[in-house]
């Protein structure tokens, strides 16, 4: 026991002490926070003022698009429109919007130009803005009044409300927090599968293998390594979670009431507090308490499963890194199907595919994720739950147990290459 | 007393078998070569004695007691022909790392690290990261890492390989000195001119059997052909060299190498040259070399076993 712990020390600070580790583990969550903080804060301190001429031969339109989010529409009456295609930037204007004469009832050839391809936003705010005029004009023609129209308009919301306490839910907040958690713990499996692969490896190459197998029993060398990167995991996350709560909490001083004027002078300011009210009560709304200890259970059981079956195949590996390719095909194969269902769980979550994939081991840390955000017992009953436990322990102590038998003699087998079905041979053989 | 006995042991993988039936033992402070072609089955019966593998049958005796690989791994030194390190690891940790394996407190090691490495004069190398060492400095802190725990039975497959000759006698004179001071060492090897300087005890094994085994005086003895080398003032006629005692196998200048009969002894053949009034400057037996023994024993073995595949096809 004493030994196996000098094993985990050894595999933890060794990696724990490299650059790579503190860049990724820093690196990866200032990035996701970029990721998310940029966009918000360009978006609301945006001083760019786009200014589009609009030459409008039918006379429907004038002044009646909306200048929003830094976009500014000017009208250019006397100005033909063959110069202005060619000295529009020249002018100033981004983009010139053409609007011939047209009938009402088959509108046609209006063409918008600009140096480069027009922005999705804009592009779909001209054609929104463009309908909606054609649709009231033609209401006009058929004699609806527009104010008549806006009180029959229905903007009704269900509010999804699940569970005994009658939380408020979104499927939306479900399906996103179900994704990435999905993802992450796909993401980690190989991730980290392949770092106990390669270390593996790095034993059997440097000739150590047989040094230290003498000293311990492959078991534990195996175990040693499998647990320490495990903790190396661990403390990534661990990390990455007190960045993640301290930049949660940072939000509300990046928005100060001032930004917060300053984004809503565009836009309307009751809609955006209430955003921000509503991705707190969307937050709020998840079962942080059942996710994140069940997350860190997947993480780790699915590692183990996994970590073990790539030990093995470390084990097997020989000077010639092309073999690694072919050898890691029946691991990571499950991987990948993994992925697959829970890109299907996360949408219907109730499925058969959805409730096998998420019992059995294979698959089942990145299925069951996908669906616990959705509710429990609401969406994945208890036993569902427990039975994908038990599941995955079993699984990780047979694909251990499987990997022990295989790597303690592929770690001492040199020269020839080794074939998986040699492999399976072994692991009915006494060492 | 025995440190280390090995009884009829056996050890098949699929096709072969690769230690089949073997048994010895070996002496408490004694220098017991293992020596053997490729594939002998050297390497297979040193893991069973270190606890690599399971024998399939057979038994080891390690200090009186049935061996437990468990326990008696930390008596026991082993520095396997295909050795390594951790390449990005320091020197010094390293070093650490494996002696602590060994079941050494995290003091004793450092304390023990100090006394070799100063024996070495190797300090400067504490810090430096094993890749950035050459192979022959590498072959010296695993030298270090073998023995560090003062190990009751210390195994060495091929030591010398890859050292330059300073570094061979440096690791040589260590082995004699841990002899002295009672460690039982196993040493593997097909170089034979140093099973004679180093070992006590040989034996020899080829295609899983054992050959033969015993002290290397002994054996040098049992193997030897009744061969002769004479030292002469003056090389005699032919004519006064027809004799029944001896023939002539080889001559030298001023010297013959002379086979013996069988039933005449060394003083006839010296009385035949006094009686011819040729003096003799010197007489010595030509007692066969390990290596002389290894190949003819190996090349005997393989054609007694291999009678079959020797027949013509036809």
């Amino acid at each position: 026991m004493e030994k196996i712990w000098l094993i985990i020390k050894r595999e933890f600070f060794t990696r724990v002490r490299k650059k790579s580790f503190l860049i990724t583990t820093i690196l990866v969550p200032l990035a996701f926070a970029a990721m998310i903080i940029v966009p918000i804060l360009l978006s609301t301190s945006s001083s760019e003022h786009k200014l589009i001429a609009v030459v409008d031969k039918s006379g429907l339109f004038e002044n009646k698009f909306p200048d929003s989010k830094g976009v500014y529409f000017k009208y250019v009456q006397n100005q033909p429109i063959d110069s202005l295609k060619l000295h529009y930037s020249d002018l100033g204007y981004e983009g010139v919007l053409y609007i011939p004469e047209f009938d009402i009832n088959r509108p046609s050839g209006f063409e918008f130009y600009s140096s480069g391809q027009a922005s999705i936003t804009i592009e779909n705010s001209i054609n929104k803005d463009i309908n909606s005029i054609i649709e009231k004009k033609r209401m006009q023609l058929q004699g609806i009044e527009p104010s008549k129209m806006d009180e029959i308009r229905s903007d009704v919301e269900v509010t999804f409300k699940n569970g005994k306490d009658e939380k408020k839910g979104s499927s939306w907040v479900s399906y996103g927090v179900g994704y990435a958690s999905g993802f992450i713990i796909y993401f980690v499996l190989l991730l980290f599968g392949t770092s106990v692969m390669r270390g593996v490896m790095e034993e059997k190459v440097s000739r150590i293998a047989e040094v230290m197998i003498s000293s311990v029993k492959p078991f534990q060398l195996m175990m040693g390594k499998i647990v320490g990167i495990a903790a190396v995991g661990l403390l990534q996350f661990f990390i990455w979670g007190i960045f993640i709560t301290a930049i949660y909490s940072l939000i509300p001083l990046f928005f100060s009431p001032e930004s917060m004027q300053a984004a809503a002078a565009q836009g309307n300011p009751a809609q955006t507090a209430e955003m921000v009210h509503r991705m707190r009560e969307v937050i709020g709304s998840i079962n942080w308490s059942l996710l994140v200890p069940c997350f860190v259970l997947y993480f780790l059981g699915g590692y183990l499963f996994y970590s073990a079956l790539y030990a093995a195949i470390g084990s097997l590996v020989n000077e010639d890194a092309s073999d690694v390719q072919q050898l890691t095909i029946p691991v990571t194969v499950p991987i990948i199907i993994g992925i697959m269902i829970m890109m299907k769980a996360v949408q219907d979550p109730g499925s058969p595919l959805a409730v096998w994939g998420s019992i059995i081991p294979f698959t089942s840390p990145m299925v069951m994720m996908a669906r616990l955000p959705y509710g429990v017992p609401g969406t994945v009953p208890y036993w569902q739950l427990i039975l994908s436990f038990v599941c995955l322990i079993g699984g990780f102590l047979g694909t251990t147990w499987l990997a022990g038998r295989i790597y303690r003699t592929g770690i001492l087998m040199y020269g020839k290459k080794i074939t998986l079905k040699e492999a399976m041979k072994w692991v009915v053989r006494k060492p | 007393m025995n440190l280390l006995e090995v009884k009829h042991l056996k050890k098949h993988y699929d096709t072969h078998k690769a230690v089949d039936d073997v048994s010895f033992d070996i002496q408490q402070g004694s220098i017991f070569g293992l020596l053997g072609p490729n594939g002998a089955g050297k390497t297979t019966l040193l893991r069973m004695i270190t606890g690599i593998f399971y024998p399939d049958e057979g038994q080891i005796i390690f200090n009186g007691q049935k061996f437990n690989p468990e326990n008696d791994v930390q008596y026991i030194g082993y520095m396997p022909e295909e050795r390594g390190l951790y390449k990005k690891m320091k020197v010094g940790e390293q070093t650490l790392y494996l002696a602590q394996l060994k079941g050494l407190s995290r003091k004793e090691a450092v304390q023990k690290i100090q006394y070799w490495f100063d024996k070495f004069d190797i300090n400067s190398w504490y810090n430096k990261r094993v890749d950035e060492l050459s192979k022959g400095m590498q072959q010296k802190v695993q030298f270090i890492s073998t023995v560090l725990h003062q190990p009751r039975l210390l195994i060495l497959d091929e030591p010398f390989s890859g050292l330059d000759p300073i570094n061979s006698n440096l690791i040589k004179q260590e082995i004699f000195n841990l002899s002295q001071q009672g460690t039982t060492i196993i040493f593997s090897t097909h170089r034979m001119e140093q099973v004679e300087e180093i070992c006590d005890h040989i034996m020899l094994i080829n295609k899983g059997h054992k050959i033969l085994d015993g002290s290397v005086k002994q054996i040098q003895q049992d193997f030897k052909q009744g061969l002769f080398k004479v030292g002469l003032g003056t090389m005699p006629n032919p004519a006064q060299m027809a004799t029944y005692h001896f023939n002539i196998v080889q001559t030298h200048d001023k010297a013959f190498t002379v086979k013996m009969n069988e039933d005449s002894s060394t003083n006839d053949i010296l009385l035949h040259f006094i009686r011819q009034d040729i003096s003799v400057t010197y007489f010595e037996e030509i007692l066969p070399s390990i290596n002389e023994v290894f190949i003819t024993q190996v090349q005997q073995t393989e054609n007694s076993n291999a009678p079959v595949a020797a027949l013509p096809l036809a």
